[in-house]
């Protein structure tokens, strides 16, 4: 009878060849996901003419079929396109003295560009034949423009990042209490500086 | 001196593989944290644009996706070589989007129903065209928060 003591070894020398057949399963069947992008609310299709704005509280952007960009019936560079947005929406061009004036502005208060951001408005217009990547990259730059001086007043306010605030609110560890309060402070700044973004398609 | 004369010249040791299958645990580990799986497979052309600006996409639950692109080189023959949208597994023309959202926002969860994210995956030689008929659709439905997904990077390497 052979010894209770000695167990029979198990021979692991196939540990390698299982777990290699388990790695190349999970190869071939998963993918590494882009998770990320730009967010974008769409408006509500209404039927009711909408009031008329007054011609300086509007930016308007066209892109064109040649994906070229005009803004202000000038053409421009992309590379301006942030300058622009930030000049136009921190404008505060409203007097002194009116309701509509903006405290927190540091624009060049024009009295022909827009009132105060609450009442300026970016128009995009784009072609059918726009290339896509083009029109990413606008967005791209009009939502740079909206982080810029919204991260300015963020900074005067709290002290942080309105980027970085939104990031430690979406992530999932932070806690109840952080994230009542964050929400109540990005609330306060995206009030400062609402998103008004207007998207039509000229043909 | 006998200590050296022992040697046998010509006789390699043998490698020791042990360790491989540790090696070969520790790529699967890796593999199966980084990614998820494939729940339908392409059968556009999906090169995304890239943007700085970008912000993390809601968990997976709450997102239902959009693909266009160009068809791949084996679907020419029957889906031609202009962008198409694809929907799950086949392609589809705009107007089938909307219904394609209502259906796929009956699957959810009723919680989830109204906190869903349309993210447009979309190659970025494709047309704005085809989008605007997409986006048009969406609002039709009321899906309206949308997702334009892109890779992270300058956004200025889309003008070439």
């Amino acid at each position: 009878m052979a010894s209770r003591e000695e167990a029979p070894k198990v021979n692991a020398g196939s540990m390698a060849d299982i777990a290699f057949l388990l790695l190349i399963f999970f190869l071939v069947t998963t993918t590494i996901e882009t998770d990320a992008g730009l967010d974008r609310m769409l408006t509500r299709p209404n039927i009711d003419v909408p009031p008329p704005i007054p011609e300086r509280n509007i930016l308007p952007i066209l892109i064109n079929g040649q994906d070229e960009l005009m803004v202000d019936k000038t053409i421009i560079d992309l590379k301006d396109l942030k300058d622009i947005t930030i000049s136009f929406l921190d404008n505060g061009g409203a007097s002194n003295e009116s309701e509509n004036y903006c405290i927190y502005c540091q624009g060049e208060r024009n009295a022909k560009s827009s009132d105060n951001p609450d009442k300026a408005i970016v128009s995009l217009m784009s072609n059918r034949e726009t290339t896509y990547g083009v029109y990413i990259a606008v967005q791209n730059e009009l939502v740079a423009a909206y982080n810029h001086l919204r991260n300015r007043e963020a900074q005067r306010l709290y002290k942080t990042d309105f980027t970085a605030m939104e990031v430690l609110y979406a992530n999932a560890e932070t806690p109840k209490v952080q994230k009542d309060e964050l929400k109540k402070k990005i609330r306060s700044i995206q009030k400062l500086y609402p998103m008004k973004l207007s998207e039509a398609e000229r043909q | 001196m006998s200590k050296f004369a022992k040697k046998k010249d010509g006789e390699l040791p043998a490698v020791s593989t042990a360790s491989l299958p540790d090696i070969v645990f520790m790529l699967l580990f890796f593999f199966m944290t980084v990614t998820v799986m494939k729940d339908s497979s392409l059968k556009v052309k999906n090169e995304l644009p890239v943007a700085s600006e970008i912000k993390k996409l809601e968990k997976k639950d709450r997102v239902i996706t959009i693909y266009v692109g160009k068809p791949n080189r084996e679907y020419e023959k029957i889906a031609g070589t202009e962008p198409k949208i694809q929907l799950n597994d086949k392609f589809a023309s705009p107007s089938e989007v909307g219904d394609f959202i209502l259906m796929e926002r009956a699957k959810k969860a009723q919680e989830l129903q109204n906190v869903l994210t349309t993210s447009l995956k979309v190659d970025k030689d494709a047309n704005m065209g085809l989008i605007s008929d997409i986006k048009l659709e969406l609002r039709k439905v009321n899906a309206l928060k949308v997702n334009y997904t892109t890779g992270s990077g300058d956004a200025f390497n889309n003008l070439n």
